[in-house]
């Protein structure tokens, strides 16, 4: 069963998107220029636009499928999303942010905990009182991460989560990225322009232009054939 | 009880909310102050107690009816995506642009008992809705509510979308994303519209006069007893206690919407 089935079309004035692609597992990286429809293919994705034609599966589940009427909503796709800048909500904490992604029941009290173990795993526990005005960029991409895999989804979305950052924190950052996703067991699909950032975190490249896929590439790395059991120490920034 | 407290300060903050608390209860005690201090002096706290208190008991609930029907009206218009929005926030500014006792004339042909809406209504509730204090306070609620719709609309419409649909993705349901961020995110502008509707609703005339009909010890709120002893000295012991009532209730709903962040 696939992480993802991806078949549909979109039409926005000029541009036409029109893909095909599968995801199986590991982290996915569609790469390309700007303009060539990888962020609208998240969105699409996510559920926060609709398509003109196709279907979406998540997991073997059908969340879109335009012939028959079916658009599972945003909060029911199982999905986590990290934004280009995070989108951390600016007048919750850092902790809060976390904790209201925590979808496994429990109180108020368990959901918390969770949250703390997740920003643990990203390197960011130290940030947890702090309010997302207060952080910097990679702080706040950390933390970002911590959300979008707190609620243990069924697939993680990356929309240019590097973009923002100096090269040096990207790089870094870019390692994180790789080993909590991997660590997780969590299929994820990340968009960037960036071949040096596509080649350093992802499993397969997907590459676009133009609203269409032209290559499909998988990166050879010798950790996939035998991935961590744990999530590495990282060190708060 | 908990839950209502988590909602409180999901909404507006802890501290806020204790601050707001706090700035009532000290204007309240300055307003009973210094009329107890002129009264000392000029003998007039008799006199002034029955509209002060009354003002305090039709413009508290008429604030935040018309603050919570403002909030709730203006997210509808804010994001509801139907025709004719525009209009309904045209109407429901009409007390606005209308003269007070234009607007007291249409409520008294809405909830007089002797009218057909008027009578219902009565026999609903259980008691006239005109000539005493439920009579004021919804004229008092009709003329505070456009500032409150105005100032929501504006405020939930200035949130920004892509924050809303970051928390949707986290799962958060439609009704927690509004409790949860939109509502925060606006706090600052719906407490400028709660602010200037406060104020609108201490200091009503006409639309009160004609609905309440300035009872003496039973509708006359201090606006109306201000006019009632234009030519007596505790005119100035009026004017002065609501001055006060109204600095504090711009001072304590604008605490609502100062950041923490």
């Amino acid at each position: 069963m696939s992480a993802l089935d991806v078949e549909l079309t979109r039409r926005i004035g000029e541009f036409e998107l029109d893909v095909t692609f599968s995801v199986e597992s590991g982290i996915a990286v569609l790469f390309g220029p700007s303009g060539a429809g990888k962020t609208l293919t998240l969105s699409l994705v996510a559920g926060l636009i609709r398509p003109d034609t196709g279907t979406i599966a998540i997991d073997g589940r059908v969340v879109t499928d335009c012939e028959h009427g079916v658009h599972v909503s945003t909060q029911e796709r199982r999905i986590g999303m990290v934004f280009q800048d995070g989108l951390l909500l600016p007048h919750r904490s850092v902790l809060d942010n976390v904790a209201l992604a925590v979808r496994q029941g429990g109180g108020r009290r368990d959901r918390r905990a969770l949250a703390h173990t997740w920003l643990e795993r990203v390197g960011a526990d130290g940030l947890a009182t702090r309010r997302p005005g207060s952080l910097s960029g990679g702080q706040r991409q950390r933390v970002a991460l911590a959300r979008g895999l707190a609620g243990e989804p069924a697939l993680v979305l990356l929309d240019e989560p590097l973009s923002s950052l100096d090269a040096s924190v990207r790089r870094e950052l870019g390692a994180l990225i790789r080993d909590v996703i991997v660590s997780s067991g969590v299929p994820a699909v990340l968009v960037t322009h960036d071949a040096d950032e596509a080649e350093q975190i992802g499993d397969l490249v997907i590459s676009y232009r133009d609203g269409r896929v032209t290559a499909r590439r998988e990166v050879e790395r010798p950790e996939r054939r035998d991935p961590p059991a744990t999530a590495p120490e990282s060190g708060p920034t | 009880m908990k839950r209502g407290r988590n909602l409180a300060q999901t909404i507006l903050g802890g501290h806020r909310a204790a601050a707001l608390a706090l700035t009532a209860l000290v204007g309240l005690g300055l307003g009973y102050g210094v009329a107890h201090l002129l009264s000392g002096s000029i003998a007039y706290w008799g006199v002034v107690s029955g509209p002060f208190w009354l003002t305090v008991r039709v413009a508290v609930p008429a604030t935040v009816i018309a603050g919570a029907a403002g909030i709730a009206s203006g997210y509808l218009l804010a994001k509801g995506r139907f025709p004719g929005r525009d209009l309904l926030e045209t109407i429901g500014s009409l007390p606005i642009i209308l003269p007070p006792t234009v607007i007291g004339f249409y409520l008294l042909e809405v909830l007089s008992p002797g009218t057909r809406v008027g009578g219902f209504l009565t026999r609903v509730v259980g008691h006239d809705l005109v000539y005493n204090v439920t009579g004021c306070i919804i004229a008092a609620t009709v003329a505070a509510y456009p500032f409150c719709l105005r100032a929501a609309r504006t405020a939930i419409e200035g949130v920004d979308p892509l924050l809303e649909q970051a928390a949707r993705t986290i799962g958060l349901p439609n009704w927690r994303v509004a409790l949860q961020v939109t509502l925060p995110l606006a706090r600052r502008g719906i407490a400028a519209g709660l602010t200037i509707g406060c104020a609108r609703a201490l200091g009503e005339y006409g639309a009160t006069l004609m609905v309440g009909g300035d009872i003496n010890g039973k509708t006359r709120t201090m606006s109306l007893a201000i006019l009632d002893s234009f030519t007596t000295p505790e005119r100035n012991t009026m004017l002065l206690i609501l001055v006060l009532m109204a600095i504090t209730a711009m001072t304590g709903v604008g605490l609502l919407g100062r950041s923490r962040a």
